[in-house]
């Protein structure tokens, strides 16, 4: 079953889709003065990294401000896609945290009469990275919110917000979407030969971005190939330096080549959203209002740099710690599906030249590794650590 | 490799008015060739120097720039100097150079990069080289590569004072300029003073050149480490790899006594455990790289410059492959720990720095 309109990215996600559409469809009854149930002021989205959070939010708000019920075609959709529609609020960490200061004037903001007369959305992504303070500034507008004002907030888990706040919001809870969903939509989608698609789903782990990016660009393939090939390389000193330095080229050429692909299509989106509707006495104003956008744009697209570069070391060394359970796997007798597909060889190697006790120690080397990085531990330094206490066993 | 440095070229020059420097240092060659332009003319820098006062087939040189027509070639003392670019020239340029004046006086030709000059020009060069009028001053500089070789072979045969000017790469050659420096300036530098400058500075030549004239103005005494690191002690990254040097070497006591120091000038924590990482993973590469590399072979493939792989070298011995492993591992410790919440990063670095000396030994 696949969604139509702004919810056909949402891979896996059925029951989801089935309940914002619902929802939008209250929300409609709503703005013509209809009675309605199933609409909520608060929502929460949660659900793993990869799994669509901020896309089910994004396609619901856009639900929500067409007159469709988010149709993808018309320029309040595409407005919404390119995050420059009137009545959304887009807000996202620039540094790793929100403040109090920012977060009060987002709630002035969102207590705002709809310019478009249908409601006024705020996309609050990451909301768990609010500092305490800015969350309670946030929980006063939740608990009394003005009538046409929706808050959407994203997180990878409920866990991590205040429980004030959770238990005002209605819970939206994503699923690891099913390798073979991501590879259905690979091939329906992006034209993807199935046995490929099926072998890049298996190896995102559940990831959509990451699994279509394995299908479909070569080098993102290459360079997971080149993080798999490390284990079977760590002979000794010389081989595990040279390891992680080779690592830190490779991942941080995926970082960049996924920013620059990003920064691209949001550019092209943020032109043509500007393009569209602007005739006559419209064309100056907004020519005018693009120049900030635009400089907007491309702060975030920079923070959002360092974000993405650790997000892929991050992806690197799960990739890596994936390695090792497959050995572990194996060494067990354990019969399942290896998520190192195409790397079965070396699985294999690694399993026969290694004790148990031994692979478990790697894998706890890996995941320091991704602690130290996740505190900005200089990242070559980590990944040394880490690759020469994968040699020493 | 010392009879580059212009305060000896000077001295070693003979009586031929012919000058050839040859080679890729460009503070060397500027030197060399504004040393034989000075002797030439005679001006004050090289007055002082009793052997050329002494010499008398320059004897005239200071005497005629008295009648010397004002205004020539903006000469101020001595004949005028053409300063060419021997890859400009076209035939007969050099003749029309070298032709007696009106004045009749002596002139200073100075050709740059000869192995630019056109065939016919460098037939030229080499016939005026060969049979130079007695007034002619002629100084030639040359890359020394493939280029233009036949030309300097040529040149060489002549009756030519030739300064060498090789590219500075070896660590033990930038030591030598530097003392030879601090020499011109009638000071003394010790052995931890040359390296604190050259780990400040870098490898940029005309850099060092300038940081020891700086010094030598600015300091008194013997020039130390303690001299040079107080001096840059506005440059964080210096003291870093002043204390990150000291613990791969094993010098515990020094190591210490220059991170309290760094702390306490404000040097930020994490710049002295990227320091140590960077010093421990170059030991740990130069110790694992196959036998018999060269230092640009490790250098192109590590990316580090030639003369900091000198120094790692010599700062392996001592070092085993599980000594390096479990001082890095110690280092990203220490990382984390100025990194993360740590209430002493000090105590952290001090730790770490303890450990990696003891790693050594292992
Ligand atoms: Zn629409």
């Amino acid at each position: 079953m696949r969604a139509n309109g702004v919810f056909a990215d949402l891979i896996g996600q059925g029951p989801v889709v089935a309940e914002l559409e619902s929802a939008a469809t209250a929300a409609a009854r709503i703005v013509r003065g209809q009675a309605a149930a199933g609409m909520s002021h608060a929502w929460l989205f949660t659900g793993p990294p990869g799994s669509g959070r901020s896309v089910a939010a994004r396609a619901f708000a856009a639900a929500l401000l067409c007159g469709e019920g988010g149709c993808d075609r018309c320029p309040s959709c595409h407005q919404v896609m390119a995050g420059t529609h009137a009545d959304l609020m887009l807000v996202r960490p620039d540094g790793l945290s929100y403040g109090v200061k920012e977060t009060r004037n987002l709630v002035l903001r969102a207590a705002s009469t709809p310019s478009g007369g249908r409601w006024q959305v705020v996309l609050f992504t990451d909301a768990d990275r609010a500092t305490e303070h800015a969350a309670n500034a946030l929980l006063k507008a939740i608990e009394e919110p003005a009538p046409r004002t929706v808050w959407l907030l994203c997180a990878p888990s409920a866990e991590e917000l205040l429980t004030t706040i959770r238990s005002r919001c209605r819970l939206v809870t994503l699923r690891t979407p099913p390798a073979r969903e991501i590879a259905a939509a690979l091939v329906a989608r992006d034209g993807v030969d199935p046995q490929a698609a099926m072998a890049a789903a298996r190896a995102a782990q559940g990831h959509v971005g990451r699994a279509r990016r394995l299908a479909t660009d070569p080098r993102a393939a290459r360079r997971r190939d080149e993080v798999l090939a490390v284990p079977g390389r760590l002979t000794g000193l010389g081989p595990a330096l040279a390891a992680a330095a080779a690592l830190v080229k490779a991942v941080e050429a995926e970082a960049a080549a996924i920013a620059d692909e990003l920064d691209g299509s949001e550019q092209e989106a943020l032109r043509r959203a500007f393009g569209e509707g602007s005739t006559g006495k419209g064309v100056a104003k907004a020519v005018r209002g693009s120049a900030g956008a635009i400089k907007d744009l491309e702060d975030r697209q920079k923070s959002r740099r360092t974000r993405l570069k650790r997000d892929a070391y991050d992806r690197a060394l799960l990739d890596l710690a994936a390695f090792y359970r497959d050995v572990l796997a194996v060494q067990s007798g354990a019969d399942v599906d290896l998520v190192s597909a195409g790397h079965e060889a070396d699985v294999a190697k690694v399993a026969a030249g290694s004790s148990p006790e031994t692979t478990v120690r790697r894998i706890e080397s890996v995941m320091t590794c991704r602690e130290r990085i996740a505190i900005s531990v200089a990242s070559l330094l980590a990944l040394e650590e880490m690759t020469l206490a994968l040699a020493a066993g | 490799m010392l009879g580059t440095m212009p305060a000896r070229a000077a001295a070693d020059r003979t009586r031929t008015g012919l000058t050839l420097v040859v080679g890729e240092e460009d503070l060397l060659v500027e030197r060399a060739v504004s040393g034989a332009v000075a002797a030439a003319r005679g001006g004050p820098e090289i007055s002082v120097d009793p052997e050329i006062s002494a010499d008398p087939a320059r004897a005239a040189g200071p005497a005629s720039h008295v009648d010397a027509p004002a205004g020539v070639a903006g000469a101020e003392y001595g004949p005028p100097v053409h300063d060419v670019a021997a890859g400009e020239l076209a035939l007969g340029d050099l003749a029309e150079l070298t032709a007696p004046s009106l004045f009749g006086g002596e002139c200073v030709v100075v050709v740059r990069g000869a192995q630019d000059a056109s065939k016919e020009v460098a037939g030229e060069l080499t016939g005026l080289a060969a049979d130079l009028p007695s007034d002619v001053t002629l100084v030639i500089t040359h890359v020394g590569g493939v280029k233009g070789k036949a030309l300097l072979v040529a040149l060489t045969k002549q009756d030519a004072r030739v300064v060498e000017c090789p590219k500075i790469t070896r660590l033990a050659d930038r030591v030598a300029f530097v003392r030879g420096e601090f020499r011109r300036f009638g000071r003394t530098v010790d052995e931890s003073g040359v390296r604190a400058l050259l780990d400040a500075v870098g490898t940029d030549l005309r850099a060092v050149a300038a940081a020891c004239s700086q010094l030598a103005a600015d300091t008194e005494g013997t020039v130390t480490e303690a001299v040079v690191v107080r001096y840059y002690r506005g440059r964080a990254d210096t003291t870093g790899f002043a204390v990150a040097d000291r613990a791969v070497e094993g010098k515990l006591a020094d190591a210490l006594e220059l991170l309290r120091w760094a702390l306490a000038v404000g040097v930020a924590p994490v710049l002295i455990t990227s320091a140590l990482a960077q010093s421990v993973r170059l030991i740990g590469r130069v110790a694992s790289a196959p036998r018999g590399s060269s230092d640009a072979e490790l250098a192109s493939e590590i990316g580090a410059p030639p003369w900091k792989i000198d120094v790692a070298r010599r700062q392996a011995r001592g070092w085993t492959p599980d000594g390096i492993a479990r001082a890095l591992a110690v280092v990203a410790e220490a990382d984390a720990a100025v990194k993360g919440e740590s209430a002493s990063p000090g105590y952290a670095l001090e730790q770490a720095i303890r450990v990696i000396v003891a790693c050594r030994a292992r």
